[in-house]
């Protein structure tokens, strides 16, 4: 099938002795939106490393767009918002513009400069996610849920095919939440763009993702975002090790 | 000053020499200081100091040194060490600051001993440790505006890889910036600005240049590139009225350099504070 996007084959991973992955195999497809779920300490941080390229494979395989990841090297086509991002040097002495170009650095690539055109996508793509009029803030002087919104511009300026978004919503306040998912739906339906989104928060997730990947070392569950929540108890107590009560926030 | 200026080439020397370190300490400095790694400039510089000590050995014991200055045997000990930072700095991943102190120690006891084997301090070696403008030749103008062109065109080429590894290494790595080719090349820059800036303030106030004027720049720059237009101003300043100063009075010119680096932070802090409390 070409509509596969990322092909996760029989991943394992151990520091050590410690088995942090097993066996996980999972695929995303063009235009699908999913959710990474699991406890602290499941692997998740570990498997998006080892999808990125930043850890190296031990056992399995990974593709992205079919080609096995020691020969692929297409990287703008994949938008990456780190967890780091919420938490980066506030001092750092950048505006938003400055901030969402860096996105364009690889695609730009050594010995260039950006020119108008690149400078126009900046502002496109800091347009798209609604921070217009904060294009000459500095970074550090903008609320939480603007940061991130910021770092999703960043991810989304190089024009890639799918975004991954690790634990976005951690210090992000629930309006600011509400506007992220509804950016993320806009962004898939309008742009066809495909997103892994890597969360603890099941609540949320389960209800705004086409399909849930459930992780703890193993994979416990991988399929429609309707069927995880019709089994959700049995899931989570195989995965969290207990029955996890969740908040469900309606907006 | 500006008639003596006109009239000795030792004093065109001096300016001119000292406003291009005054452009490029600040320039590299930027980097150095956001990426949390202002220290690396003082470890650099304790390894310039064995390089040259070496320089100086060399010179009174074998011929072919006799007529190569010191600062190029500085150069080449303030790259290798700046090679061996990022080895330990990749060494010690989660005690990176380790670099430093090691570096550091190692730089002034190889210094302190190749010292006594060329027989003790001398003039030079005084020169050396804490500028010596007015001594300034016309080889030494020529070293430092080459040096400087490389500099600034290195920054100019790589200003976007610079500027992304400093704000997010992690996430320049995985989109495909090569972050040891980069690094590399950025410490072989901050080695040269260090090895050249040496006879301006001498190398241990060298790194005052480096990170005063950012330490400024900081408190008043809304975007990067504004940072690099205050570090540079500041550091531009600090050079010209410390000069001024230092030739008027007598004074010893990278002390006073420095000192007036100090006073202008301490002006901005201040005027910060003040511009805070009336809003």
């Amino acid at each position: 099938m070409n509509d596969i996007i990322l092909d996760v084959q029989h991943v394992s991973y151990r520091y050590g002795n410690k088995h942090v992955l097993e066996d996980v195999s999972l695929q995303l497809h063009q235009g699908e939106m999913l959710g990474l779920v699991g406890p602290n300490g499941s692997g998740k941080s570990t498997l998006l490393k080892i999808i990125l390229g930043a850890l190296p494979m031990q056992k399995g395989n990974v593709s992205w767009f079919g080609k096995p990841l020691n020969k692929f090297g297409d990287w703008p086509r994949i938008g990456y918002v780190s967890q780091k991002a919420n938490s980066f040097n506030t001092g750092f002495p950048a505006t938003v513009f400055e901030v969402v170009m860096m996105g364009l650095t690889s695609k730009i690539g050594l010995f260039r400069r950006p020119g108008k055109r690149e400078k126009e996508r900046v502002r496109e793509a800091i347009a798209i996610v609604g921070m217009g009029e904060f294009e000459n803030r500095n970074i550090g002087r903008l609320s939480g849920g603007q940061q991130q919104r910021v770092f999703i511009a960043r991810a989304l300026v190089s024009d890639p095919d799918v975004l991954i978004l690790d634990e976005p919503t951690v210090g992000v306040d629930a309006q600011s939440e509400a506007q992220f998912y509804e950016l993320l739906k806009q962004l898939n339906e309008e742009r066809r763009i495909s997103i892994v989104l890597v969360s603890h928060d099941l609540g949320a997730v389960s209800t705004k993702m086409h399909s849930i990947a459930c992780l703890n070392r193993k994979l416990h569950f991988h399929g429609r975002a309707e069927e995880f929540e019709r089994m959700r108890p049995e899931i989570l107590l195989g995965s969290y090790g207990h029955d996890v009560h969740v908040l469900h926030h309606d907006h | 000053m500006i008639e003596a200026v006109m009239n000795y080439t030792f004093m065109q020397h001096a300016l001119f020499s000292g406003l291009i370190i005054g452009f490029v300490a600040p320039l590299i400095g930027v980097f150095l200081v956001v990426r949390r790694m202002s220290l690396i400039a003082d470890a650099l510089s304790h390894i310039t100091l064995s390089g040259v000590a070496a320089g100086l050995l060399l010179a009174q014991s074998v011929p072919f040194f006799q007529n190569v200055s010191p600062v190029y045997t500085g150069m080449v000990f303030s790259v290798g060490g700046a090679f061996m930072v990022d080895r330990l700095r990749q060494a010690y991943k989660f005690y990176q600051e380790l670099a430093i102190p090691i570096i550091l120690s190692a730089g002034i006891g190889l210094g302190v001993v190749l010292i006594s084997l060329a027989n003790g301090f001398n003039v030079d070696l005084f020169g050396y440790l804490f500028g010596s403008l007015l001594s300034v030749t016309e080889e030494d103008l020529w070293r430092v505006i080459i040096a400087s062109l490389i500099v600034i065109a290195i920054v100019w080429i790589f200003y976007k890889e610079l500027l992304y590894l400093s704000f997010d290494e992690e996430g320049a790595r995985i989109s495909g910036v090569p972050r040891n080719l980069i690094n590399v090349i950025f410490s072989v820059l901050v080695a040269l600005v260090i090895s050249i800036s040496m006879q301006v303030v001498g190398i241990l106030l060298v790194s005052a240049l480096i990170t005063l004027p950012v330490a400024a720049a900081l408190q008043v720059a809304n975007s990067f590139r504004q940072t690099f237009v205050y570090a540079i101003i500041f550091g531009e300043v600090s050079v010209l009225s410390g000069l001024m100063i230092a030739y008027t009075f007598d004074l010893a010119s990278g002390g006073t350099i420095v000192l007036v680096a100090v006073l202008l932070l301490v002006c901005v802090l201040a005027g910060k504070r003040l511009r805070n409390s009336l809003n």
